[in-house]
């Protein structure tokens, strides 16, 4: 962002006379306006039809299929039926807090999308604290669904907000020992620096560096389902006990916030882990001298579209986990989440920091051969899933349609 | 054992009390028998009686099967299904209540009575409770208590459990009679056929 | 420290609630989670139907016997017909009987995969829910061609049944069996050993073998606490003495922390119940013999004054039901005593102590439907 404001300032004479703080100021607010509108929100929208179909298949049933081709405009038609419902609040709710609640929400998940990087210059801010912040902003979120669970006057709401705040405090402890594992092995607290760490090819992700950081990743992926009120930890909106918890007694617009909240945090769940442990969007050097050497705009633009594309692969496997893991599993009750996060994640978590800090100390360098064995187990692990399936699929003798758009 | 070895042994250990056996229907033409057989007890034994059968071990009546009421029109018969897992025999009983006072009066003043004394006074019909013995009883006599207005003494919680705790009158009784309206809502309709 | 005053929280968790399964209202006494109380308050479904007997004719009250418990409609015509049966002295086809079986154990398993598919919904697995359902589906098509009704079947007469099978009808049932056994299977993996769920379930809401008889459980929930009771074995009636199937009991298996008499043992005598369904109804298939399926009986059935009570096993447990004739044509009394009342009179007893997610997955163990408590 620093080099686009230089250039505009370059290109505009009336900017020169303003001090350069403020230009990179509306720069760079001016892009991270954008980048909710053109990125976030449309994720989030299509994340929600995307979610639904998958459901809908994983249930032996269609899903939206009517707006749009193969529904896909669903939730498009969603969000203007939300933004014309009548908006409803009880009278015995709590005016300002209530009102205040979905923005907050909104707010805590949003400020934490700024240091999410799409390439490797496509960043609204490099922070040099950048996965710190990440971590410290999207706690607001916490204090946004407190309010929405007491401010309804509604005791499952305040059930449902209760639950929520226990569970995502108690959650932030082995997400944040999972990241300082990261942290270790790059030496950086900035994403970008994360990534640059890591090299195009599995063996050189930070997911395969050791063998503690598969017990890092596990702790970071539960921990984030857990904070992102994701099954088998939705209890907060647990919709057979609590009807819809804390987003009870909210309606149209101020509803949608919430799972909209929701689902942009699974892509941050998503953006989170790949930066961290899959490599980012770091391609090939083969690739990215290729595409260099197209020349002209092109090859300014297509290395960085390579790196983007290839960070949402990255994403978008985690986030159809999310999604398969949510229609698949129960939930799992309060005490048992408290016991699950304070009796063995936290101990995991303290396990794999300890453990990468002593292998750092005996092998400075890393070991290749590790790393390669382990991208080995890896593959077999993956090559064992797929021949699972295969048997399943055969076992059941049920007609398999194929293509995912019935 | 059947119903009348198990008369038997009842009216040895009750001696002077008054229990008969009263057999099943029959078919008239080819002599099966169609219905129960039951066995009368008189109505203040039921708990002493009951204990009995379920405490001793050649009876061992474990289950209360089926606790109800049937209102002939000179008296209430509570009828209790009784069977054991243990022995695999089961029995009915039954008791014979005096029928008590009519449609309950509304309380002083128009004011609904409340369901406890919604059973007209001092005129219903009352029988020692066996919830004791069977913790299932306690649920069915108070269904018995709610549609046919016989109270149970020593019930911990004796009121309402199907209809509401503000309802008048005891439904399956055979001189019910509907109130007008329940908080204005109207018990008849216009005929269907004009 | 000062203490700090906290109060009690009375929660309703009233009549339209997303997993009562009906209309029932608990007020729930909790301090957060853990409860002090739940009290259940039943009447929203109470249709009069034992009141209705006395005005309406035998014949004439067959489709009321489906609202009774509308999952397990077939089992509650069949028990009102044998009871009117026995009093009147009705023999009927041993035709009549086998289809009433073949439709009482397709009912069975229907109602299973209900009960089983919203226990797993109420504790979070949506997915199995919709493949129960998809399942049901395919049975509700083929009950539908032999009497059709999909929900309310109306299919018992005194004397029979009232339609007899299609042609290839048997063919279409024996299909479906054969494709249903590998997707219970499958069905059966997903919820029953998946670790959150036996988390959940097990050792939850222990119902003992002693309180089970004392408070007169019955059918699944009392075979899940270790009673091997089945009326269909044990006080047989139609056609059963000839069949040969076993009878599930609850053993305690949710792992480490699994009590004989918990959530899970319930949910797992009903998986095994469906299997052993299948079972009946192929060698139902094999015995069926030829012959007419509805007796000649008259107009206006006369019972002889007297009384009788019967037991069948109906999918929720044993369906009692207490007829008293007095030689009219209209039933004097008519009483059904329903496995669901009886599940419901120890919930008060059992759920102190415990947490409010754990009410949910007790009801949903229970398998208590709304219309069977109030009839």
């Amino acid at each position: 962002m620093q080099k686009l404001a230089d250039l505009l300032i370059q290109k505009f004479a009336p900017l020169q006379q303003l001090p350069a703080e403020y230009v990179y100021l509306v720069v760079q607010v001016v892009f991270a306006l954008l980048m909710l509108m053109i990125f976030v929100a449309p994720f989030a929208g299509i994340l929600s039809w995307v979610e639904r179909r998958i459901a809908a298949r994983m249930m032996d049933r269609v899903g939206p299929n009517r707006v749009g081709p193969q529904g896909f405009f669903q939730w498009i038609a969603d969000g203007i039926k939300s933004l014309l419902k009548e908006d409803i609040i009880p009278r015995a709710a709590d005016p300002i807090l209530f009102r205040l609640a979905p923005y907050l929400v909104f707010a805590g998940m949003f400020a934490a999308f700024v240091t999410i990087p799409f390439s490797s210059s496509l960043i609204v801010a490099d922070m040099n604290v950048g996965i710190f912040y990440l971590i410290a902003v999207t706690s607001i979120v916490v204090v946004g669904i407190l309010m929405a669970g007491w401010s309804s006057n509604n005791k499952y709401s305040l059930l449902g907000g209760m639950r929520s705040a226990a569970q995502i405090v108690s959650y932030e402890i082995p997400a944040g020992l999972a990241i300082l594992v990261v942290v270790f092995l790059s030496g950086s607290l900035s994403i970008q620096d994360i990534i640059k760490a890591q090299g195009a090819y599995p063996w050189q992700w930070f997911l395969f560096d050791n063998p503690f950081m598969p017990v890092a990743f596990t702790t970071l992926f539960i921990s984030s389902l857990a904070e992102g009120n994701r099954t088998p930890f939705d209890i907060p909106e647990a919709e057979s006990e609590l009807v819809s918890g804390y987003s009870t007694e909210y309606s149209g617009m101020r509803f949608v916030f919430f799972y909209f909240e929701e689902w942009a945090n699974i892509y941050l769940i998503a953006a989170v882990g790949t930066a961290l442990f899959l490599g980012g969007w770091q391609l090939p050097p083969a690739v990215k001298a290729w595409a260099v050497s197209t020349g002209g705009a092109l090859g300014v633009i297509l290395p960085h579209f390579l790196e983007f594309v290839t960070f949402f692969l990255k994403a978008a496997v985690i986030v159809f986990v999310v999604i398969w893991i949510r229609w698949t599993l129960p939930r799992i009750r309060v005490d048992q989440l408290m016991t699950l996060s304070w009796k063995y994640l936290t101990p995991f978590g303290f396990a794999a920091s300890l453990g990468v800090a002593v292998w750092m100390v005996l092998f400075p360098n890393g070991v290749p051969l590790v790393h390669y064995v382990m991208c080995a187990g890896a593959l077999a692990t993956l090559l064992y899933f797929f021949y699972r399936v295969a048997y399943q699929v055969w076992y059941s003798r049920q007609p398999i349609h194929l293509n995912p758009f019935v | 054992m059947t119903v009348e070895e198990i008369a038997k042994i009842l009216c040895e250990h009750f001696k002077g009390l008054q229990i008969e056996v009263v057999p099943g229907a029959k078919n008239a033409v080819s002599g099966i028998q169609t219905g129960d057989p039951a066995v009368i007890i008189p109505a203040e034994k039921i708990r002493e009686i009951c204990n009995t059968l379920k405490v001793m071990d050649q009876f061992a009546f474990d289950c209360l099967s089926s606790l109800t009421a049937v209102d002939r029109k000179d008296r209430f018969e509570v009828v209790y299904h009784l069977f054991s897992y243990k022995n695999r025999h089961s029995l009915t009983l039954k008791v014979n209540l005096p029928r008590g006072g009519n449609q309950p009066q509304r309380g002083v003043e128009g004011e609904a009575p409340s369901g406890l004394a919604g059973g007209g006074g001092d005129a219903s019909p009352s029988i020692e409770t066996v919830e004791s013995l069977w913790g299932v009883a306690n649920w069915l006599e108070r269904e018995v208590y709610d549609l046919f207005g016989i109270k149970f003494d020593n019930h911990s919680d004796l009121r309402r459990i199907m209809l509401p705790d503000d309802w008048v009158g005891h439904p399956l009784r055979k001189d019910y009679k509907e109130e007008v309206d329940y908080h204005g809502i109207s018990t008849t309709r216009p005929a269907l056929l004009q | 420290m000062a203490e700090l005053r906290t109060e009690e929280m009375l929660l309703n968790m009233g009549p339209q609630h997303p997993s009562t399964h009906g209309v029932i209202r608990f007020v729930v006494k909790t301090d957060g989670e853990v409860m002090s109380a739940a009290v259940p308050d039943i009447g929203y479904l109470h249709r009069s139907i034992e009141k209705i007997a006395e005005k309406a004719t035998y014949n004439g009250f067959m489709p009321w016997t489906d609202r009774v418990d509308y999952l397990a409609a077939m089992n509650c015509n069949v028990a009102y017909a044998m009871a009117v049966e026995k009093l009147a002295s009705i023999e009927i086809t041993r035709r009549g009987e086998y289809l009433r079986v073949i439709a009482m154990e397709m009912n069975r398993i229907i109602s299973h995969l209900l009960a089983v598919g919203s226990l797993g919904m109420d504790v979070g697995a949506y997915t199995p829910f919709i493949h129960a359902l998809r399942e049901r589906e395919k049975v509700n098509d083929l009950i539908e061609e032999l009497c059709g009704q999909r929900l309310t079947y109306n299919y018992a007469r005194i004397g029979g049944v009232i339609y007899d099978m299609t042609p290839n009808w048997d063919k279409k049932v024996l299909d479906f069996l054969d494709q249903f056994e590998p997707l219970l299977n499958e069905f059966d993996r997903l919820l029953t050993d998946n670790k959150i769920l036996r988390k959940r379930l097990g050792g939850v809401a222990v119902v003992t073998r002693e309180d089970a008889i004392n408070y007169n459980f019955v059918g699944p929930n009392l075979r899940g606490s270790g009673v091997k009771w089945d009326i269909r074995k044990d006080m047989p009636y139609s056609v059963y003495p000839e069949l040969d199937f076993e009878v599930p009991v609850g053993t305690g298996e949710a792992g480490s922390f699994g009590v004989v008499g918990d959530c899970f043992d319930r949910y797992m005598v009903r998986i095994r119940e469906m299997s052993e369904s299948v079972k009946i109804l192929r060698q139902c298939f094999e015995r069926i013999p030829p012959g007419d399926h509805l007796v000649k009986v008259p107009k206006k059935i006369r019972p002889p004054a007297g009384d009788c009570y019967i037991r069948t096993e109906s999918t929720r447990g044993d369906l009692g039901v207490y007829l008293v004739s007095d030689g009219s044509d209209k039933p004097y009394r008519l009483k059904f005593r329903t496995g669901s009342f009886s599940a419901m009179a120890i919930i008060e007893k059992i759920s102190r102590g415990m947490m409010v997610a754990d009410l949910i997955a007790f009801i949903a163990s229970l398998d208590i439907v709304a219309p069977e408590i109030d009839r």
